[in-house]
């Protein structure tokens, strides 16, 4: 059975690959604090679980540290300039494109191809890794597609332009899985309870109106704070969503939770918490205002959670 | 009600515009402490969350490829490719890109596209490259709106493309929340089918707000460069 953690090895010998690449560089800014930056967080994501959680902790918050203190830097790394680029563009014209095209091509024919095999009664791929696999089998495949249509006089210059984009992204690149970190700590902590707990206070019984935009909202709003709406579902259906609108109100509990759960979506839209949907794209497009596509997004959530209340007012209650 | 001052300390920290890495890592641990948690126990967590979220970080995996194709030009092999295609404005290729993101995350295929895979290297210069064409000049601030629009695009197109199938987490969460708490059977089928009136107003909102993007661009055309 073929699990993802191999592909947490490759991703982590990346990430170390580039920190070392990094403690090579003396014209580098920040020279070794973003070498151990890196290193720690390729580093930290080889070991998974084979070390005690604790350790890892412990090197997870030293890495966050160093990039959360403004320790890490970003280097400049030796490209191909625009003219060259232009070239060679009208050299290989479509070519470029087939590496590319390769990465999205290959992982759903391992995801979904892979899941049919099975050796001996086993399935081949570990369930619920497919994705995972087929992306890291798409990875290795369109880097030797690449190095066969593009010809590089030396492969391992994949790893200095790796480098190029990783450092465009540079410490944000850790942010959305710190966030995942504090969602389970606010539950450990007893954030959810809390909150829901309040949200019962304010609504009143037989208001279906106030209830429903008060279930909304909540989920829009906590969405907001936790930064994912899977947080925001438990608590809110628990509160709302299930004794008032299912259970005293005779809602219909699919299109109910259906939309309640798209109306948290409409609050990650407006969230840097929502780390890897809002903030890591800009620092990859190398935006000069990090928070635009947040502010792109707003209008958009504002109408369409708009759109989910009048569902919700209409829809399960037919 | 102490726990509340961590979710305080966070909405605080972004308000200040502090570093959001030690915001996240500060909150984290005082609303642990306010909970009761020992300090070990909150080590315990910091691992066990880093090491149960890795698979977010995987999106990274694919830089290396693009950084080679980068190298060779992809981004100006784009832009050439949309400067032959007249009557395509950025507006109108973001629509279509958004229409496609959707349509394949509907049906479960959300590792199309994304934005290291496809719109920094690709849909983010063609985008650029129509505007080029359009208007013969594209000022810094035309640059910005373009890439916040593509990327904005791409989280919208698979936000409410993803709901539509039925095996996606999120609808698999409904189904086995309600099932865990209250014995409810809903069939996840039912719950994908309601994500698809509010799938079909994503596309005309965010749609209708592509095509106008195009005059919004067009304002922005006299900026020094």
């Amino acid at each position: 059975m073929i699990g993802p953690d191999w592909i947490y090895w490759l991703c982590g010998g990346f990430f170390i690959i580039v920190g070392v690449l990094i403690a090579f560089d003396r014209t580098h800014p920040r020279r070794w604090p973003t070498a151990a930056f890196w290193c720690l967080f390729g580093a930290a994501l080889c070991a998974g679980n084979l070390v005690p959680s604790w350790l890892l902790g412990v090197a997870v918050i030293a890495t966050a540290l160093l990039g959360g203190f403004g320790l890490t830097g970003r280097g400049t790394v030796r490209t191909t300039s625009d003219a060259e680029r232009e070239a060679s563009a009208g050299r290989l014209r479509n070519w470029l494109f087939v590496p590319a095209l390769t990465i999205p091509a290959v992982t759903v024919i391992v995801a979904l191809g892979g899941a049919r095999i099975s050796i001996g009664g086993h399935a081949l791929l570990m369930a619920g890794s497919q994705t995972l696999v087929g992306l890291g089998v798409a990875t290795i495949v369109a880097l030797i597609v690449g190095c066969v249509v593009l010809r590089p006089k030396n492969p391992a210059v994949a790893f200095t332009e790796g480098r190029r984009l990783l450092e465009a992204i540079g410490w944000a690149a850790l942010l959305p899985q710190m966030l995942a970190t504090l969602g389970l700590l606010f539950t450990q902590a007893g954030v959810g309870t809390q909150v829901g707990a309040i949200v019962q206070h304010i609504v009143p019984e037989h208001s279906r109106v106030f209830a429903v935009i008060v279930y909304a909202l909540g989920m829009a709003l906590f969405t907001i704070i936790m930064g994912n709406a899977f947080a925001a579902f438990p608590i809110m259906t628990a509160a709302v969503g299930w004794p008032i609108l299912v259970q005293q109100m005779g809602a219909n509990p699919a299109p109910m939770f259906a939309i309640g759960m798209l109306a948290g979506f409409c609050g990650t839209l407006c969230t840097p918490m929502a780390a890897n949907f809002n903030l890591v794209p800009p620092a990859l497009l190398e935006m000069r205002d990090k928070y635009g596509q947040i502010k792109t997004q707003i209008p958009t959530a504002i109408a369409l959670f708009a759109v989910n209340v009048g569902l919700m007012l209409i829809v399960p209650f037919r | 009600m102490i726990v509340l001052l961590g979710v305080a300390l966070v909405v605080l920290g972004f308000a200040l515009r502090i570093n959001p890495l030690l915001v996240v890592t500060v909150a984290g641990i005082v609303s642990a402490l306010l909970g009761g948690l020992s300090p070990l126990h909150i080590l315990e967590a910091f691992g066990s969350g880093f090491a149960a979220s890795r698979s977010i970080t995987l999106a990274f995996l694919v830089l290396p490829v693009i950084g080679l194709l980068e190298r060779y030009g992809l981004q100006q092999r784009a832009k050439a490719l949309v400067s032959q295609a007249a009557g395509l404005t950025a507006g109108r290729l973001l629509l279509v890109y958004l229409f496609f993101r959707q349509l394949f995350a509907a049906f479960g295929l959300t590792s199309i596209g994304g934005t290291p895979q496809m719109v920094r290297p690709v849909i983010y210069p063609m985008a650029e490259g129509a505007a080029l064409r359009t208007y013969g000049n594209v000022t810094e601030r035309m640059t910005e709106a373009i890439k916040a629009n593509a990327a904005a695009a791409d989280t919208v197109g698979v936000f409410f493309g993803e709901d539509c199938f039925v095996a996606i987490g999120s609808v698999l969460l409904i189904a086995a929340y309600v099932d865990a708490s209250y014995h409810l059977k809903l069939d996840a089928l039912q719950i994908a089918i309601w994500a698809i009136p509010t799938a079909i107003a994503a596309f005309l909102i965010h749609g209708f707000r592509l095509l106008r993007l195009d005059g919004r661009l067009a304002g922005m055309t006299d900026d020094r460069p």
